[in-house]
Order: C-alpha cells, then structure tokens, then sequence
C-alpha cells in the first residue's frame, strides 16, 4: 500500500506536458512513443471536459506544449496558461504555432529542426524524376498490361541540364539543391535574404526566378508573406515546359490557379505533397498523368521517426533539466503568420 | 545516298526513320510480311542494319546480307547484335554511348526512391479519394542506404555519383576492380549483394552476366533488400525473382526491363512494392534525339569513309 502511494506521488511531481491532440506519431506507434520517465503528459484529448474548462483545471501544472500541425497553439492557448515555458513541435513548420505570442511571453520553441531535410530533399527529387520521367504513369501503364498491348509508352523529359528553382534555400533547400547538382542541374534561388555562402544565383524576387528556371521548387515556410506565393503571374513565368514542385505547405501555391494552368497545359506537370485543404484534393488532378501526389508524407520514414522521437523527448527532458534545448527556434527574425 | 539500302529492324524513333528514309533507301523489316524472301530479293542492296535494345542483327541476318557494311545500334547495348559474327566478316558496329548515361542513371535514382518512398503507391492512394486526416502511410528513408552496383562503366559511375549526393555508401562489383574509383569493391555479387540495402544492375549483358541475379544472390539480398534493373531483362533469374518477391524474400524491386518485353510477370502487378517501367531508361525527349543523330552521324561517316563516331568494332 505504502509503496503505491509513494510511487503515486512520484508520479504526481513530474512535470506537465499538454497535449492538445495527438501528433501523427501517436496514431502510427502508440501514445506511449513519446513517454519518458523525466516528465508525464497531460492528455487535453482524453478529457471529457471542454478544452478552455480543461486549460483552467490545469493552468498551474502546465509548463510545457507538445504540438504538431494538427494541434496549433493560439494565443488564446497561451493566455491560460501562465506558467508555459517551452512549445515543442514534432514538425519543421511553425505555420501553427502563434510565435509572436510566444516571442512576448518568453516562451521558448522547439522544433523538428533539421531531422527531416534529407527526407524531405529526396521526396522533392522523386517527385521531380517522376513528373519529368512519368514514373508512376508508365508504372500504372504495366500494371494494367497495355505495355504489351499498346506497346511503347511515349517519352520523358531528361533532368539533366535543367534549371531549377528553389524557393526557400533554408535547410530543405540546400538539402534539394546539393542532390539536384549530382544530376547535372543548375540551381538558382530566392529566398527572403541573399546567402553569401550560397554558390548558387540568387533572384530577388519568385517571377524572376519562375522565367528563369525549368523546375520550380517550394522549400519555404508558410507565413503571411508567403500565403498564395506562387500565383498566376508566377506559374505564367513558369511557362509550359516548367515543372513545380511543393514540399512545403499547400498555401503557398494559389491551388485553383495552379489546376487550371495544369488542366489547359500552361506548365508541364507538377509533383505535389502537400494542398491548401488536405486532405481534399481538387478531382481534376486525378485526370492528369503529368501531375504526381504524395498524402503529406514527405517526412513520413521510419528513420526519421526514430529521429523525432529521441529529439523531442531530448528537448522536453533537457529543458526540465535546465539544459539548452536541442533545437530551439530563434523567434527574433521570424515573420508572421496570422493563420 | 539514297540508293544505299538501309534496313530498320523495327520501330524505334519517328525523326530516325523519317531521316533515314530521307537520306537512304530505307527499308522497314516490321513491315515485310515474308522476311526471308525479301532477304533475298535486296540482299545485294542492303548495305546497313540499324539496330536497338529489342532487335539487331544476328548472325542469320548476317549471312542473309552479303554486302552489309555497318550496323549501326540506337541503344548502347550491344546483347543483339552477333560480334564476332561481325568482326569475322570486317562489318563495323557502332552504339550510342554517353548521350544516354545521365537518362539512364536519374532513372536507377528514380526507381529506387520509388520503391522505398513509396512514390507510386502514394500517388494511386491520393488519386483514389481515400485519403483521410490521420492517415500516414510510412515509407523507408533513401538518405544514407547502401548502394551495390554491378558494373562500374559509365552508367554504373554516373549512378554512385548521384547516390553520394543523398549520403549513401557506394561499393560495386565489375568484371575487374576499378583503382581509380574511391568505392569498396567486392570480388563476387553474392559478397555485394550481402553488404548493401539496394543492388543496382549496370552492367553489358553478355554471355557471363546472365541471370547473374539469381537465387543465391536474391537469398543474400534478404527480405530487406531492394534489387534494381536498369541493365537488361536476361540479366535477373526473372521466375525467381518473382518467387521471392510473391513470397516476401525479397523487400522490393525496380524494373525497367524484362527477360520477354514486352511480357511481363502479372504477378507482379498487384505488389505495391515493385515498381514496373516499360523499357523507359534512355526514353526522354532529348535523348532519343541525340541518339539518333549519333546513328545518321554514324552511318554518314561510315558512308563518306570518313572515322566512325562511335564506333565498337
């Protein structure tokens, strides 16, 4: 009895964290993927209270924020919690958390840092080889037997020597650019600040880098500069042998005007991971050979979950620890994003 | 030069045909209904063959033309064409090497982020409706994957330049180790196959490279491995690949061809982690293009006794 009561109390001394509802890695390992013995979860979505009564109950205990994109933090989160310290995010967007709210209350935040760059940098390059080389079209084409009764499948287009584009040369686009090098591309870019380092040509603005690139590339956040980015006057400089790619967030990219330009073959075709209303998706796509789609899973390897898991316990325990975070964000440069 | 008798063993490329047409007097094989009368009948005329990976010129053929000059291939293998027949008989051959290195190459990359991102699947789920908030479909990281090519020529170089670019480890199997070359060699394919994540296939295929995937290789492979064939069809033991892979031995494979093409298994048609092209390794716009004005610039020069451009024998 005793020692049910100590181990009680125990557990009642470790530190809070909320979750508002479960990240990703819960539906596919367990809810118990993130646990560790240096702090305990408290779990919004198993409460049968409303969420603002909940937040009330547990103002005091609660010092820390698991969140993911499902999962947005607000400002009016925030407010309730006086004593919240620290957000950490199973992604590398931010497009979800209030930052600036943040950057006023002192609240650290944490990210998925660069964990996920590789995979997303290959995901922008398989989806590039397949629109150009029409991998998964031909792959539909044998599968349903028309190889042998319809005979030769028409031709791609070669990758190498093409222009590409990247929107963004932070860590995923660098990632992309240093792959598509190997290929023989030449790579430009605009980003919101030039990157001395960067020994690739910078544009200072997406239309200039649009007209002058075959393959254009979306690796940037999503803030309220970057809402609807690639619009009609871009995708009009992209012209009908360009190619986009997005990785990124589907808000960047004004949807309808981009599935009209596909539809009456404006551009060439378009690998696309992410939409503005996932999970919908517009039906036209669906008709295209020449636009490839992946269900936001840019990031979604086994490997790169073992990486989040170890990165955002590391962060939690090292932040009860006292110990700088494993990868904070740096809230004083940030744009806005308004939601 | 229009009355040189130029024969084209089958359907390849329209801007090929219609300039051999224009420079020559072409004659299209796949449409000749008796082959061998027609053998006979321009067997004085003949004085070129323009061959591919499907069909070229065996030593039937060979026989059949005595006043054949040149076979001049649209691929760069050289697996249908009769060599030695050739050499004997002082008939030069010529293929179309290095234009469709890079092709070749960014398709290997291409099926192997296929097969282990998932590529194709991704796209069928999306484009049936069903995808739903809180479903994921998990996928395999390429980043750092052990890479094991079989033949380090230039296509096989070109690949392991591509893969360092995403981190993976290199090593290869060739018919002779490569100094030069900074990757780990390995003195026989089952060696290789045990000791990489993906084996690639590109290498010639020749009498000592068929089927040499097989069994023992695919059992080194593991259940894990994922096999990719940019090579040629008779390079893989194809029955016992698709055992493996119907059975769960093998992780997955990429193929762009086939022992029969354009026959393939249709067990493999329902396996999400097999990803099937039609013979699509140099099939893009601007390659075709080059490699058929390597096969005119051959022939031309051949024809005003000029060097050939690429030749082979």
């Amino acid at each position: 009895m005793a020692a049910e009561n100590q181990s009680q109390t125990s557990q009642s001394d470790l530190p809070c964290v909320l979750i508002l509802k479960p990240p990703p890695s819960f539906a596919l390992f367990g809810d118990h993927f993130l646990d560790s013995p240096k702090f305990q979860y408290l779990k919004a979505y198993e409460s049968p209270l409303p969420l603002s009564q909940f937040l009330h109950t547990h103002a005091q205990s609660v010092q820390a924020i698991l969140s993911s994109g499902g999962a947005p933090v607000t400002a009016d989160t925030i407010r309730l919690l006086p004593r919240l310290d620290l957000v950490v995010t199973t992604s590398q967007g931010l497009n979800h958390i209030d930052l600036s709210e943040c950057r006023c209350r002192g609240i650290a935040v944490a990210s998925a840092g660069t964990i996920f760059s590789a995979d997303c940098a290959d995901s922008v390059v398989g989806l590039l080889i397949d629109v150009l080389r029409k991998i998964s079209a031909a792959n539909r084409y044998v599968k349903q037997g028309l190889w042998s009764s319809q005979g030769v499948y028409p031709l791609g287009y070669k990758l190498g020597g093409k222009r590409v584009g990247i929107v963004g040369l932070g860590s995923i686009g660098t990632e992309v650019a240093k792959r598509l090098e190997a290929f023989g591309c030449s790579i430009s870019y605009n980003s919101r600040t030039k990157k001395p380092l960067a020994p690739y040509t910078f544009y200072p603005n997406v239309v200039q880098l649009a007209a002058n690139c075959d393959a254009l590339i979306i690796c940037c956040a999503l803030t309220d500069e970057t809402h609807h980015l690639i619009n009609k006057e871009v995708l009009s400089a992209l012209g009908k042998d360009g190619v986009i790619i997005n990785i990124a967030r589907g808000p960047i990219i004004d949807e309808k005007e981009l599935v009209r330009c596909l539809v009456k073959g404006e551009i060439r075709g378009a690998g696309l991971d992410v939409f503005e209303h996932e999970p919908d998706v517009p039906v036209e796509l669906f008709e295209l050979d020449n636009v490839v789609m992946s269900p936001h899973n840019a990031v979604f390897t086994w490997e790169s979950f073992e990486d989040l898991c170890k990165l955002v316990v590391g962060n939690f325990e090292a932040f009860f620890s006292n110990e700088p975070l494993l990868s904070p964000v740096a809230l004083d440069h940030l744009p806005q994003f308004s939601g | 030069m229009e009355s040189i008798g130029v024969l084209m063993a089958c359907p390849m490329n329209p801007y090929l045909e219609q300039e051999l047409h224009k420079r020559f007097n072409l004659h299209r094989f796949w449409k000749v209904p008796e082959k061998s009368a027609f053998l006979t009948a321009h067997s004085n005329s003949i004085r070129a063959v323009v061959g591919n990976a499907s069909a070229g010129a065996d030593a039937n053929l060979i026989e059949a033309l005595p006043k054949l000059e040149i076979v001049a291939s649209f691929s760069v293998g050289l697996d249908k064409i009769d060599l030695a027949k050739c050499k004997e008989k002082g008939i030069r051959v010529t293929n179309t090497p290095d234009v469709l290195t890079e092709d070749v190459a960014d398709l290997a990359i291409a099926l192997m982020l296929a097969v282990l991102r998932k590529l194709c699947e991704s796209d069928r789920y999306v484009r049936s409706g069903k995808w739903k908030k809180g479903k994921y479909m998990l996928t395999t990281k390429f980043t750092g994957k052990r890479v094991g090519i079989i033949g380090l020529g230039r296509i096989g170089m070109a690949i392991a330049k591509r893969a360092e670019a995403f981190s993976c480890p290199i090593s290869y199997h060739s018919r002779t180790e490569k100094p030069e070359a900074k990757y780990k060699y390995y003195p026989n394919v089952v060696e290789l196959a045990a000791n990489c994540d993906i084996l690639v296939v590109a290498c010639s295929l020749t009498e000592e490279t068929r089927h040499i995937i097989n069994r023992k290789v695919i059992d080194a492979m593991g259940p894990k491995g994922v096999l990719i064939n940019v090579g040629r069809g008779p390079h893989v033991d194809e029955p016992e690949l698709v055992s493996a892979l119907v059975e769960g031995r093998l992780g997955g494979a990429g193929l762009d061809v086939f022992e029969h093409e354009p026959e393939v298994p249709e067990e493999l048609f329902g396996l999400d982690n097999v990803v099937l092209l039609p013979h699509v390794g140099s099939g893009t716009v601007e390659t075709r293009k080059a490699m058929a004005d390597l096969v005119l610039g051959n022939l031309e020069a051949h024809f005003l006794k000029k060097p050939l451009l690429t030749p082979v024998v």
